[in-house]
């Protein structure tokens, strides 16, 4: 018996086609559509290029799927260029990063609320509390840089707070592995959830390395040199709790599967009808992906799908303000730290991390630097300080 | 050594110049990339609308052009205090820095000042305008001139002078509407600011023509 979700065959590859003038569409406009089109975008686009990235390791690692694998990843180059260039020139990278932490606020708030297993939970709010705080330190920086307000990307569905300090998130390497969820037992959206959060925190990375540079005040880059740090260790966390026992094969059905249902969430929750379609479309052409790559599971490791793949999907990752459940984690969980793979009080924090993160704060902090007594205000905290 | 122009590579410059005659180009020519260009311009959308409540004619106007003038007065502020920077790290133009503190000032004041104005026409201060969005697109080099460590002082009163230069004509063009518009309050507040502005065009082009006269000396 094979799960229903592979009844809806989708779109067959060889019909997946596209053309230069398809692929560069048009921008969703800065200043009207929801925050969460945005978000929706940034999330899509993180995925597509993990899909991307596991592809191309794949194919290194596998001689028999070089071909199906080139031939799946040309599409997803395309998918991930027209979903990337739906975000408008007339965001600033700084204002794009602001919509980057956004993303990684409320997506992964919203995975830690709905996560059945309580260690992963514990580690998205982990995660989440270091993000939280670098949207506090960019916007800072958005406005005493650039003389903008964070809010006008935000739209008032996130915090713009202190979370746990940046200056104290830099971990010995030891410190950012956990445990990983075990492939035999976890729940399905376990580990969809792993490679969503994942998938969105590597773009992020990304994204800080390549436009860090691009900035010629020196607080700016050093300010994305320590948070393109912090990213890198949140790649190694959330990388960690995925099994590394799955085979390449069952790692790349859970890909395709990891795209299957974010583009449904996508889909189901899109207030832009032009971009509703985008998922729509980018939905059937990831459920042709998911039936090739099922069918060359079966053929390759002559084990059943069933192992692997759920009946049917699971419930989407809502798309909306965790303002509450944000505050009630920074209210109890600020605190805590990483030892090995547990995630500790405070006093109990590992000797290496301490270490590392004095020889990186050496020279000062630029997290702190750039938010020196800064207090968000509407508008830009000019409004708190001039009469 | 500038290693940008080809005299300083005189044989590979040469080299190059063969480029011309080794390439055999398609037909065609810069209006083709017209072509593409017209095509998006003519399905393109709106930077976006303007924020609620939704007036039409001259109010319209009034409110986006509100919002540039706010979000340009901000970054104004933040231009300033990249120059104050700029000044101190190289004090051999002789830029008071006192002058430059109370340029800043006025900027963030003027900030508030249009704040206030939005407010007083029932519209949103905290909303970003269209032509708001704009400017701060148009704002972007001048950020990227005054907080590079590697410009010169007289580089960055350019920049600067490219700032009050627009902010000069914008304020002009503001009293005009609010005059279309009868608000003699705000013709009145706006007069004064316009009155600091031009204070701080003349002295910025002071400054800067001191400063450009002074590098040619050597200073």
């Amino acid at each position: 018996m094979k799960p229903s979700l592979l009844e809806n065959r989708g779109v067959p590859l060889e019909k997946q086609k596209f053309t230069w003038r398809d692929l560069v569409q048009k921008p969703i406009s800065k200043l009207d559509d929801d925050a969460y089109t945005r978000v929706r975008i940034i999330l899509m686009n993180g995925i597509e290029l993990e899909a991307h990235h596991f592809s191309h390791s794949a194919a290194r690692m596998n001689k028999a799927l070089q071909l199906p694998l080139a031939q799946i990843r040309r599409v997803e180059q395309h998918q991930a260029t027209m979903i990337n260039w739906l975000i408008g020139a007339d965001h600033s990278p700084l204002e794009t990063t602001i919509a980057y932490e956004q993303v990684a606020i409320d997506v992964t708030a919203a995975v830690a609320m709905n996560e059945p297993d309580d260690y992963l939970a514990q580690v998205y709010r982990f995660g989440l509390l270091e993000d939280f705080d670098h949207l506090y330190r960019y916007s800072a920086l958005l406005d005493r840089l650039e003389g903008k307000d964070a809010n006008n990307i935000l739209q008032s569905y996130t915090d713009i707070l202190p979370g746990r300090p940046t200056v104290d998130e830099h971990r010995a390497p030891q410190d950012d592995l956990r445990n990983p969820y075990d492939r035999k037992s976890a729940a399905p959206l376990s580990k969809l959830h792993a490679l969503t959060i994942m998938a969105a925190e590597q773009q992020t990375h990304n994204y800080y390395m390549n436009i860090g540079p691009m900035y010629s005040d020196p607080v700016a880059r050093q300010l994305y040199a320590e948070i393109a740090s912090i990213e890198e260790q949140h790649v190694t966390q959330y990388e960690s709790i995925i099994d590394p026992e799955e085979s390449w094969l069952e790692k790349w059905v859970m890909h395709e599967l990891g795209e299957v249902y974010n583009y449904h969430g996508c889909m189901q929750q899109e207030s832009n009808p032009r971009i509703k379609a985008i998922w729509e479309r980018f939905l059937d052409y990831e459920l042709g992906h998911l039936q090739m790559a099922c069918e060359l599971f079966k053929k390759h490791e002559k084990r059943d799908l069933e192992e692997i793949l759920p009946e049917s999907l699971p419930e989407p990752i809502p798309f909306a303000s965790q303002r509450e459940f944000v505050r009630e984690t920074l209210a109890g969980e600020v605190d805590l730290r990483a030892n090995g793979a547990g995630i500790v009080p405070k006093s109990k924090e590992s000797k290496a991390s301490l270490a590392y993160r004095k020889q990186m704060n050496a020279d000062g902090s630029p997290s702190e630097t750039v938010s020196a007594g800064y207090k968000w205000a509407p508008g830009s905290e000019l409004k708190l300080k001039v009469a | 050594m500038n290693q940008s122009g080809m005299q300083t590579a005189p044989e590979a410059g040469r080299a190059m110049l063969e480029n011309i005659e080794l390439t055999k180009p398609n037909g065609g020519d810069e209006r083709d990339l017209a072509k593409i260009r017209l095509q998006y311009a003519k399905e393109s959308d709106p930077v976006g609308s303007l924020p609620e409540p939704k007036q039409a004619g001259m109010a319209a106007v009034l409110m986006d052009k509100l919002g540039e003038r706010l979000a340009f007065e901000r970054a104004g502020t933040r231009l300033y205090d990249a120059l104050m920077v700029k000044c101190a790290a190289d004090g051999s133009a002789g830029i008071p820095a006192k002058d430059l503190k109370h340029i800043r000032d006025e900027e963030a004041t003027h900030f508030a000042l249009i704040g206030a104005a939005i407010q007083s026409l029932g519209g949103d201060p905290t909303a970003q305008t269209p032509s708001a969005d704009v400017a701060g697109v148009e704002g972007m080099g001048l950020m990227q001139v005054l907080t590079d460590p590697k410009t010169t002082v007289v580089q960055a009163l350019h920049a600067i002078l490219v700032a009050e230069m627009t902010d000069n004509a914008a304020w002009e063009e503001l009293i005009e509407l609010v005059s279309e518009a009868g608000n003699d309050e705000l013709v009145e507040r706006f007069t004064e600011a316009r009155d600091e502005e031009q204070e701080h065009l003349e002295k910025v082009q002071d400054w800067y023509k001191a400063a450009t006269l002074a590098s040619a000396n050597g200073g």
